[in-house]
């Protein structure tokens, strides 16, 4: 987990001045190999950070399929697996990230965006 | 150990795995199927987790077959420590690379779902450490922890269902360990994936007493023991009794072996017991079963032969110590590694529990003679019907490996004395009725041989003693007032002493006093022969004066006539004429 190869790094880009700190945001992305679901969490994880996080988030993207070892590091089961690892504490996003609200409502951005307004968690 | 454990009849049926696991084999035909998933289903604490890890750990050890152990539930570290009691050791086996174990923690409200995914998290690892320790054999603990963790079932089930799939191609053997579920074999009907072979363990309480089952629900292309099999936990893991003797063909044996005590192996065709047949002494308290059990054990030693014997009612020690005080010493053959004492109470178990303990002890110490003691008491850990079910089993058990089995059985005072607590009397070759006989204010034991199959024995009741040399019989007083025992038979037999005695003497007084009278009597002869010897010496002298002086006389008248010149007279006087003459 340590020595986990980036790919498809993108570099931290600047903010729109949305979020609520200038803390950079690290997500790492777990895939295997380029399928569909990986390809489409990607891009659905990119547009919601340029969104919402602009310029202060860094996204590591895993694949399994060529690092089986990092697997067990951070108890992937499901892929794709999105782990928010900072800021603390660790959140864990499983599927293509298609639902927009849910993913935001699990990185805890949509709380600080709009509160609790018209959507409970929905678990 | 080689890999060629397969039964002679695996050529046309599946290839198979041995488990390694003990008596899982016999009543599989030779463990699981090979490069297939088996189900392993039971409630909690069924004893799942332990019978996939002996499965890997005997695969490491045994088979040159590592495994991976793909825990859901428990920690590597909770799992090593929960095992190291069994004397398996993880690390190392990790070490050699001969087990990989990988914990995956599946946590619900870490999680939050969004979108379609699939389970190639849990491919990739699996794959991986298959890969890294060129793994034959993996064992899921519990899958069904995935559906707590993750909510959207019908991705699960699809992922479920390829997983099997996969572990096929893969050409692993595989165990999945699942939950019980309510009406069906598992709570998410992972059974539905699983067609090739499902084990179902069951841990049942009646009367407060559990008892572990295993059952073979289907094993597809193969025959298997359809029975509930008990099977126990213990310090050395999972064995299961398999229940192979359900049939009368074991080999009967005419060698005999003594009974411990010689009158009695007179009594028993002058040999004693058969070896290898079942043998029932039962009788009221206090009546000596335990000591004539004493007796055959440390003459089973004493031949050399080992003897397993199952106290249920007195400690080692107890026993012991009291089998000293009738000369008989067992504690020297417990040193000697011959004898071995397993006391325990027969409430503490469960039946089956039972009788896998003692299966699981016969394989260990491979005895020859089995002392149980008492059998009847078996009743108090289950039924009746249970009970006798359980010794017929075990009858049959020990029968089939040659081992004599020895059993007493309490009779209470109101029974009869030839009826079994459980009954079990037509399982018995050879039975031996004590019964205490109370006459003329004391109590003494008496003996027989109710039956013994198979040889002529003896009908007669002995009386059974107690003394501090070992059990003597003796023969019982028949006579005119009944049988007697103990001190009345003593008491007659000292006055049939006595009434000998006084008869001997008088015979010998009467031979005295014969003897005297022959000898008077023969005094009296020799006087009276004196008497007539001088008689006779008398009248002899007289006769021959008589004849001298005749003589003398003569001489004169000769002298005399031929002084007158007399003539001669004739020699001989002629016939008087007159009296031929005379008759005409």
């Amino acid at each position: 987990m340590t020595k986990s190869r980036k790919k498809g790094d993108l570099a931290p880009q600047r903010a729109n001045g949305e979020a609520q700190d200038s803390e950079t945001w690290e997500l790492r992305l777990y895939v295997a190999g380029k399928s569909p679901k990986s390809v489409a969490a990607f891009a659905n994880l990119k547009r919601l950070c340029d969104e919402h996080l602009a310029g202060r988030y860094r996204i590591e993207v895993v694949d399994l399929l060529q690092n089986p070892q990092l697997a067990a590091g951070d108890q992937i089961v499901a892929i794709p697996t999105l782990i928010r690892k900072l800021p603390e504490p660790l959140r864990r996003i499983v599927g293509d990230l298609s639902d927009a609200e849910r993913t935001l409502v699990g990185l805890q951005l949509r709380a600080a965006d709009a509160g609790t307004r018209n959507r409970s968690a929905s678990d | 150990m080689p890999k060629s454990k397969q039964r002679p009849e695996a050529p046309l049926s599946l290839p198979k795995v041995p488990t390694g696991i003990e008596g899982l084999d016999d009543i599989t035909g030779g463990g699981l199927p090979r490069g297939r998933p088996t189900l392993v289903c039971g409630s909690a604490g069924a004893g799942k987790t332990l019978l996939g890890m002996e499965f890997l750990v005997c695969g490491a050890m045994r088979y040159d077959e590592p495994g991976v152990f793909m825990a859901f539930e428990e920690t590597k570290e909770e799992l090593a420590m929960n095992v190291r009691s069994l004397g398996f050791d993880l690390e190392k086996l990790a070490r050699e690379k001969r087990l990989v174990v990988d914990f995956v923690r599946v946590e619900r409200d870490e999680i939050e779902e969004t979108g379609t995914y699939d389970l190639e998290g849990l491919f990739v690892r699996l794959n991986y450490a298959i890969d890294t320790i060129g793994a034959k054999r993996v064992v899921l603990d519990t899958l069904e922890a995935l559906f707590a963790g993750l909510t959207n079932t019908a991705i699960l089930r699809s992922e479920l269902r390829r997983l099997f799939r996969w572990l096929k191609v893969k050409g692993v053997t595989a165990i999945i360990t699942a939950e019980r579920g309510e009406g069906s074999l598992t709570r998410h009907g992972l059974e539905e994936y699983v067609s090739d072979c499902v084990i179902l363990l069951d841990n049942r309480v009646v009367d407060q007493v559990s008892t572990r089952r295993l059952r073979i629900v289907k094993y597809r292309g193969t025959a298997h023991g359809t029975n509930e099999y008990p099977f126990l936990i213990d310090e050395h893991g999972i064995s299961v009794l398999p229940i192979t003797s359900a049939r009368l063909e074991h080999s009967a044996s005419d060698e005999r072996v003594s009974s411990g005590v010689p009158r009695l192996d007179q009594m028993l065709g002058g040999k004693g017991y058969y070896r290898g047949s079942s043998v029932l002494v039962s009788g009221t308290a206090g009546t000596g079963k335990t000591s004539l059990a004493a007796s055959f054990a440390a003459a089973a030693c004493e031949r050399g032969e080992r003897c397993l014997y199952f106290a249920f009612e007195e400690s080692p020690g107890q026993l012991a110590r009291n089998m000293r005080s009738i000369g008989i010493d067992l504690d020297k053959w417990v040193h000697k590694g011959l004898l071995r004492f397993h006391a325990v109470r027969s409430q503490q178990d469960g039946l089956e529990t039972h009788l896998a303990r003692f299966h699981k002890l016969l394989r260990e110490f491979e005895p020859d003679v089995v002392v149980f003691d008492p059998v009847g008491s078996f009743v108090q850990a289950g039924t009746r019907r249970d009970a006798t079910a359980m010794i017929t089993r075990l009858i049959d058990m020990l029968k089939v490996q040659g081992m004599t089995a020895f059993m007493t059985n309490l009779t209470s005072g109101g029974e009869a004395p030839d009826t079994t607590e459980i009954d079990i009397s037509s399982l018995i070759d050879t039975w031996i009725l004590l019964r205490g006989i109370e006459i003329g204010g004391e109590r003494n034991r008496a003996l027989s041989v109710l039956k013994s199959r198979g040889m002529a024995h003896s009908n007669q009741v002995r009386e059974f003693v107690l003394t501090d040399k070992g059990i003597e019989l003796s023969d019982v007083y028949v006579g005119a007032s009944g049988v007697l025992t103990g001190s009345m038979r003593q008491a007659q037999e000292a006055r049939e002493r006595a009434e000998a005695l006084v008869r001997r003497q008088d015979v010998e007084a009467m031979q005295r006093t014969l003897a005297r009278k022959r000898e008077g009597l023969q005094e009296r002869i020799a006087a009276l022969q004196r008497e007539l010897s001088i008689e006779e010496e008398e009248t002899e002298r007289i006769i021959a004066q008589q004849l001298g002086k005749e003589n003398v006389l003569r001489e004169d008248r000769e002298k005399m006539a031929k002084r007158r010149s007399a003539d001669v007279p004739p020699a001989a006087p002629s016939r008087p004429r007159k009296q031929k003459g005379g008759r005409r």
